[in-house]
């Protein structure tokens, strides 16, 4: 039973070791010129102090549409993907091909009518 | 795959719909500006090709008997062929009287038709679903393209004022709609409508507290789509504020399939419990017809009348759901009035688009003041939608009154009965108000200039028509529905009382 789980420690402990080896290497070999603005911290590019009401760009509302369809569309191919040898077959790939190209002339409809632009 | 393959083929009538919407998209990017008129002609391909699938299916008998697809999800049979060929008609009409429109606002083409395809996708995968949880999805797809639709005027405030206001509160209801599913799910362990009700039956749940709420949330969900007092606060303001083509297919279609899906899950799922909701669907009409055609009488402007008296006909068909005791003969009403509805309402707000002129102009109802001397064909056309929204002989809107007040008799509510006729009574002073000013009053200074494009007259004719056709030789279509009615009473539970 504790076997099974064996696996998840060496990803735990790879990915701790990976972590702390980069920030640990970036600290002794990196070259620091530190500025205000470098040094508050990071809000995704927003100003981080100041009243929270302000108001977003509405372009903000696109992207973040653009990034759901994409999202699950991942999140439906990953079972697909998992499933596709043993199961699924020509028909989970016909179907599979389906639903990306549904996606695809939707994306390329946003694309089209500049909905990338960020202007 | 065979077996899918096979299931499939009953879904063609929304498969062709599907692929039309996907092909307006990908239409809109590869056309060239000035070609972007096809669109409508594609919609409107797309739309009549899905009809002759549905008629493809009838002729190939498959009203008859219910056929399950994919583990009993969706289930293909009379009913949802009826109501198929009751979207489709509305998106053909809506299509025909959008064309003109979309060139002349400057809307956005290949979203306008791309959004009404998937709209009337919507809704014919409402009347299929045979399980809760696919049904609200359905709701979703027809709910968010209609309210896309609703503001695609962006320029116009009064456009996002409406989209706005309509997605707020049709949220709201669907979060009424899915909390009640949670709850049934809760009470029987399933979503699918049959074993809902079998569940109720050989459990003995009719007075399970959790089913009942689940219930009644659910009916609230649909009551606000179908525009029922008092969950019609929205109705007004969206249909004056939506375009007007939009408005059009909206009134039509969005009412014909929540209450052909209300009337799916009440009388399947819930058949054994109808001592319980009955009472609740009589009050509902009752209020939506009094207060329907009571506020219509107000309005001077024609779009919002329209709106007040499209709540009076969701009052109607609510009376023919109520009757449910008279098992197929008040399905086969409700279905019957939902063609008829499609075809007189969006006929006559294709006249409003005729008399109406750039940005919603030429929409009070003074405008339609001595129409009758300049434009005789117009104002014909008008005067027989409004004779038969109001339920006047000879035209389908009579008929179809008469078979809900026969449904209402059978299922013996005497009183709901006299209630309709009443408010059709009330209903006479507003609409016939329309047919006096077009025909006795004195055209005003400035005579209103039409709008002839072909489509927009092929629409009125093609609607004007059909009210006639149903309204003097209606045996055709209501064996249909009747029909249709059968293959959903016939599959249900015997009525019984609550213990």
């Amino acid at each position: 039973m504790l076997k099974d789980y064996f696996p998840i420690l060496v990803m735990l402990v790879m990915a701790v070791g990976f972590g702390v080896t980069m920030i640990f290497l970036s600290s002794i070999a990196g070259r620091k010129r530190p500025t205000a603005t470098k040094e508050s911290p990071y809000e995704c590019g927003s100003i981080p102090v100041g009243t929270a009401r302000i108001r977003f760009d509405v372009k903000f509302y696109l992207v973040a549409i653009l990034f759901i369809l994409f999202d699950l569309e991942v999140v439906f191919l990953w079972p697909w993907a998992v499933l596709f040898i043993e199961r699924l077959g020509l028909f989970g790939l016909v179907e599979v091909a389906i639903f990306v190209g549904i996606l695809l002339v939707g994306f390329v409809y946003a694309w089209r009518k500049g909905a990338l632009e960020w202007q | 795959m065979s077996n899918s393959a096979a299931q499939l083929a009953y879904l063609a009538p929304e498969l062709v719909v599907a692929v039309g919407a996907v092909a307006v998209l990908a239409l809109d990017i590869l056309l060239p500006e000035r070609s972007r008129r096809l669109l409508a002609r594609a919609t409107a391909a797309a739309l009549l090709a899905s009809l002759a699938a549905v008629w493809w299916l009838y002729a190939g008998e498959v009203a008859g008997r219910p056929e399950r697809l994919f583990t009993g999800t969706l289930v293909r049979d009379g009913y949802s062929l009826f109501l198929d060929a009751v979207f489709l008609l509305a998106g053909i009409l809506g299509a025909l009287v959008s064309a003109r429109y979309v060139d002349r606002e400057g809307l956005q083409s290949g979203e306008y038709y791309a959004l009404m395809l998937f709209a009337v996708l919507g809704m014919m995968l409402m009347a299929v679903s045979a399980e809760l949880v696919t049904l609200f999805i359905s709701y979703e797809i027809l709910s968010l393209s209609v309210y896309v639709l609703s503001g695609i005027a962006r320029g116009r405030a009064e456009s996002a004022e409406a989209a706005m206001k309509y997605f707020l509160l049709g949220a709201f209801s669907s979060g009424f709609l899915i909390y009640g599913i949670a709850l049934i799910y809760g009470a029987t362990g399933t979503t699918a409508l049959e074993a809902i009700g079998a569940a109720v039956m050989s459990r003995g749940l009719f007075g399970n507290s959790l089913l009942l709420i689940g219930m009644a949330l659910v009916t609230v969900g649909f009551a606000f789509k179908v525009a029922a007092v008092p969950f019609h606060g929205w109705v007004p303001d969206v249909y004056q504020g939506a375009p007007l083509p939009v408005t059009a297919f909206m009134s039509a279609g969005v009412k014909a399939a929540a209450f052909g899906a209300l009337a799916r899950v009440l009388f399947t799922a819930f058949g054994s419990l109808s001592a319980v909701w009955q009472p609740a669907l009589w009050l509902l009409a009752l209020l939506t017809m009094v207060l329907g055609n009571t506020a219509a009488i107000a309005q001077t402007n024609i779009k919002r009348m329209l709106a007040y008296s499209s709540i009076a006909h969701a009052g109607y068909m609510l009376a023919g759901v109520a009757a449910y005791t008279a098992g197929d003969v008040a399905l086969g009403s409700v279905l019957y009035y939902a063609l008829v509805y499609t075809a007189m309402n969006i006929g006559a707000f294709a006249v409003v688009l005729v008399v109406g002129r750039e940005g919603e102009g030429n929409q009070e109802l003074s405008d339609y003041r001595g129409l009758a001397v300049r434009h005789p064909w117009v104002a014909a056309g008008m005067a027989l939608f409004m004779v038969s929204l109001s339920g006047l002989p000879p035209t389908a809107g009579f008929l179809g009154k008469f078979y809900i007040l026969n449904a209402a008799l059978r299922a013996n509510l005497i009183g709901l009965a006299v209630a309709l006729v009443l408010a059709s009574l009330i209903s006479w002073y507003y609409y016939l108000r329309v047919v006096w000013l077009m025909y006795f009053i004195k055209p005003g200074e400035a005579p209103p200039t039409l709008s002839g494009a072909p489509s927009l007259r092929l629409a009125v004719g093609m609607a004007a028509v059909l009210v006639l056709i149903l309204g003097l030789w209606p045996s055709a279509a209501l064996n249909l529905a009747q029909v249709a009615a059968l293959t959903v009473t016939a599959g249900g539970l015997p009525v019984i009382g609550r213990p």
